[in-house]
């Protein structure tokens, strides 16, 4: 499956089919910063992904001034 | 997963709750923690005039909607900083946002404005950008508020940006900035009330209500923001989350709830006065802000 991360902006082949967990497991993501999105569907840990997906990890974690 | 309320099939699991939503749950799910917040802090009166500060993000978009369905009167601001390309963008999107729903929104651009950008203060002044950032929006959105006879100014803090800067004041005993970090803060001679209605939601969430209603914001991170301090306390918050669900949530409410009239003796009571150059009130002869804008005319 193609995985686009971002900051930067990359994309990445993954083999599925693969829950979301095991996903964010396999390239050391940690489900509470991000928000996963297969076509344009938010989809929770344990939805599984099939071999010919397109998913986007979106991060979520914003900083700077406060 | 499934829907806690209606068993649908669920598009977010929020772990600190044990609990997943579809989409119509997830978004009452929302609306009810902001009302929440705002009706136990006693946030906003009834017939007030709020203005939301409005960056081009998650977090101010998704609190203008969420004002919005709540039926609050709420105006947005948009500050440009003059960051590039990411001050380009961010701007669109808050101009979008309001166009889209027949919102007002209010600009001020620093550079055209005030005659500096935020990269050309923090060279001035050799301090990390979000310093003069910070500085000048607090500034900013205080005149605007009370120029414009707004009641209440509210931002986009949420629960995640609450808990990282708790850390960071915990660490270093900051027992003022302690006394100080409140959801709400009252109005006081010259400055509005100032509320953060998001402090219940994280921004895990906050990104997919925007996502799920369909709001359009800026993804990528501030370029000034990139290794700051803030976004470490974030990730070390996070890996804690992770192996325990509910931890930021229970430091940043227990602190609010149980330790934070603690440090109110810590507040220092300045005795202010008017600005000689801009006349907002300030414990000096020349506020912070004009201070700010002298060196980097010097530079």
């Amino acid at each position: 499956m193609k995985v686009l991360l971002r900051n930067p902006r990359r994309e990445v082949e993954m083999k599925g089919p693969v829950t979301v967990s095991v996903l964010l497991e396999r390239l050391d993501v940690n489900p509470e910063s991000v928000l996963v999105i297969c076509g344009d569907e938010l989809v929770t840990r344990d939805a599984r992904l099939s071999d010919d997906a397109t998913v986007e990890l979106r991060p979520v974690i914003s900083g700077g001034a406060t | 997963m499934k829907c806690r309320v209606c068993r649908g099939p669920a598009v977010i699991d929020v772990r600190r709750h044990n609990a997943a939503f579809c989409r119509d749950h997830f978004l009452a799910h929302c609306t009810e923690q902001v009302r929440r917040t705002i009706s136990e802090h006693k946030m906003i009166g009834p017939g007030e005039r709020v203005l939301v500060a409005v960056s081009g993000g998650k977090d101010s978009l998704a609190l203008w909607d969420l004002l919005q369905r709540l039926e609050y009167d709420v105006d947005g601001l948009y500050l440009g900083l003059g960051i590039g390309d990411y001050s380009d963008e961010s701007g669109r999107y808050a101009r979008e946002f309001a166009r889209s729903r027949n919102l007002k929104l209010h600009e001020i651009d620093l550079a055209a404005d005030f005659g500096y950008t935020i990269p050309e203060a923090a060279a001035a002044t050799r301090r990390p950008p979000c310093g003069a950032c910070g500085l000048s929006k607090r500034h900013l959105f205080d005149q605007v508020a009370m120029e414009r006879g707004y009641d209440v100014v509210v931002t986009g803090h949420n629960l995640d940006d609450e808990a990282a800067v708790l850390l960071g004041n915990v660490l270093r005993w900051e027992t003022e900035y302690l006394a100080r970090q409140h959801p709400v803060l009252p109005a006081r001679s010259g400055f509005p009330r100032k509320a953060k209605p998001l402090v219940r939601l994280a921004e895990r969430e906050t990104a997919a209500y925007c996502v799920l209603v369909g709001i359009d914001y800026i993804v990528e991170e501030c370029p000034m923001a990139e290794g700051n301090r803030h976004l470490g306390y974030k990730a070390v918050l996070n890996e804690l989350e992770r192996q325990s669900p509910g931890t930021k949530a229970a430091f940043l409410h227990g602190f609010v709830d149980r330790a934070s009239p603690r440090f109110a003796s810590a507040a220092s009571e300045h005795s202010l006065q008017t600005c000689a150059s801009c006349g907002a009130p300030t414990s000096g002869e020349i506020c912070a802000f004009c201070r700010l804008q002298s060196r980097v005319r010097a530079q």
